[in-house]
């Protein structure tokens, strides 16, 4: 019996797996829960186990809540309330 | 798991964003502006995020962001009045356009000159998926048992299999190639992994852990 973890990792797969269509479906539910700090595990099993073994899809799971917990600042309108501020 | 998303009642944001977008909202044309600006510093911030793996740089890549913006945008316009408030608006919005941000630098792939030249190579294996550097010998047999099991896939599964783990062509660039989709590709690799791993545990490469988990309550 061979051992090579990343193979044997690879390889596997989770009937659960609910593909990247039903995945990138939810994904905006799916980010909210986890960037609240809320369980999206257990009511997304299937979603959990596609991001863990979909590359793409994990980093398009990533990307959304990079965005989501770090909003893209909005540099005109900042500057313009801080002008604002300072007329009054 | 599929099935329904919960539906919330909008939080004042959200509202207020569908309220600017509707079709028959007066000043539509403000908040599509808004929309688009909005959409256009997240398209920035995912492809500079993905820059580092991607042979698109400057110019390109800001040209890049524009365009998952306007397309972004549009889907968003097309789509608000499904909007049921199961996440805020802007998270909702911001998938549209991590989705184009994805997409194009798929499109991408293939104007690179390496795309074009890459070959099967089944040295890539223990590369791509990381070698215990103390069982290098384990290994290559493990890769000959694997290119055995390959050999067993179907066509249209080993060309997927061969395209995307042994000449690191990326899923969303093959979908294009093939004429096909991510979710579709990902279907053919999941059978194929799976294939290859009952090959693999019939030939006692590798451990049926499920099995051995029944014999062991036995």
């Amino acid at each position: 019996m061979s051992d090579w973890p990343a193979l044997d990792a690879f390889l596997r797969t989770d009937p659960a797996d609910v593909g990247c269509d039903e995945a990138m479906r939810v994904l905006h539910v799916y980010v909210e829960l986890v960037a609240n700090g809320e369980d999206a595990a257990t009511p997304y099993q299937g979603v959990t186990s596609h991001l863990r073994a979909c590359g793409p899809c994990g980093d398009d799971f990533e990307g959304l809540l990079a965005l989501v917990t770090d909003p893209p600042a909005d540099g005109v309108r900042k500057s313009l309330r801080r002008k604002l501020r300072g007329r009054r | 798991m599929g099935g329904a998303t919960p539906e919330r009642s909008l939080d004042a944001e959200s509202a207020e964003w569908v309220d600017r977008l509707k079709v028959a909202a007066p000043h539509r044309e403000a908040g599509v502006r808004d929309l688009h600006g909005l959409l256009l510093r997240a398209a920035r911030r995912e492809v500079r995020r993905r820059g580092a793996v991607t042979a698109v740089t400057g110019r390109e890549l800001d040209d890049l962001a524009m365009q998952a913006a306007d397309d972004a945008t549009c889907a968003v316009l097309a789509k608000v009045d499904q909007f049921r408030g199961e996440s805020r608006f802007t998270t909702w919005a911001y998938r549209f356009v991590v989705l184009e941000v994805s997409h194009k630098l798929g499109r991408h792939f293939w104007r690179q000159p390496r795309a074009a030249l890459s070959e099967v190579d089944w040295n890539r294996l223990p590369d791509v998926l990381g070698t215990p550097p103390d069982q290098l010998v384990e290994v290559e047999e493990l890769t000959r048992a694997v290119r055995r099991a390959v050999e067993d896939l179907t066509d249209h599964q080993r060309t997927v299999f061969e395209a995307a783990v042994l000449r690191g062509v990326p899923l969303e660039a093959l979908a294009l190639q093939l004429d096909t989709n991510r979710n579709a590709l990902y279907k053919t690799m999941f059978d194929a992994r799976r294939k290859i791993r009952t090959h693999l545990v019939a030939n006692g490469y590798l451990a049926d852990e499920v099995r051995e988990e029944v014999s062991d309550r036995e």
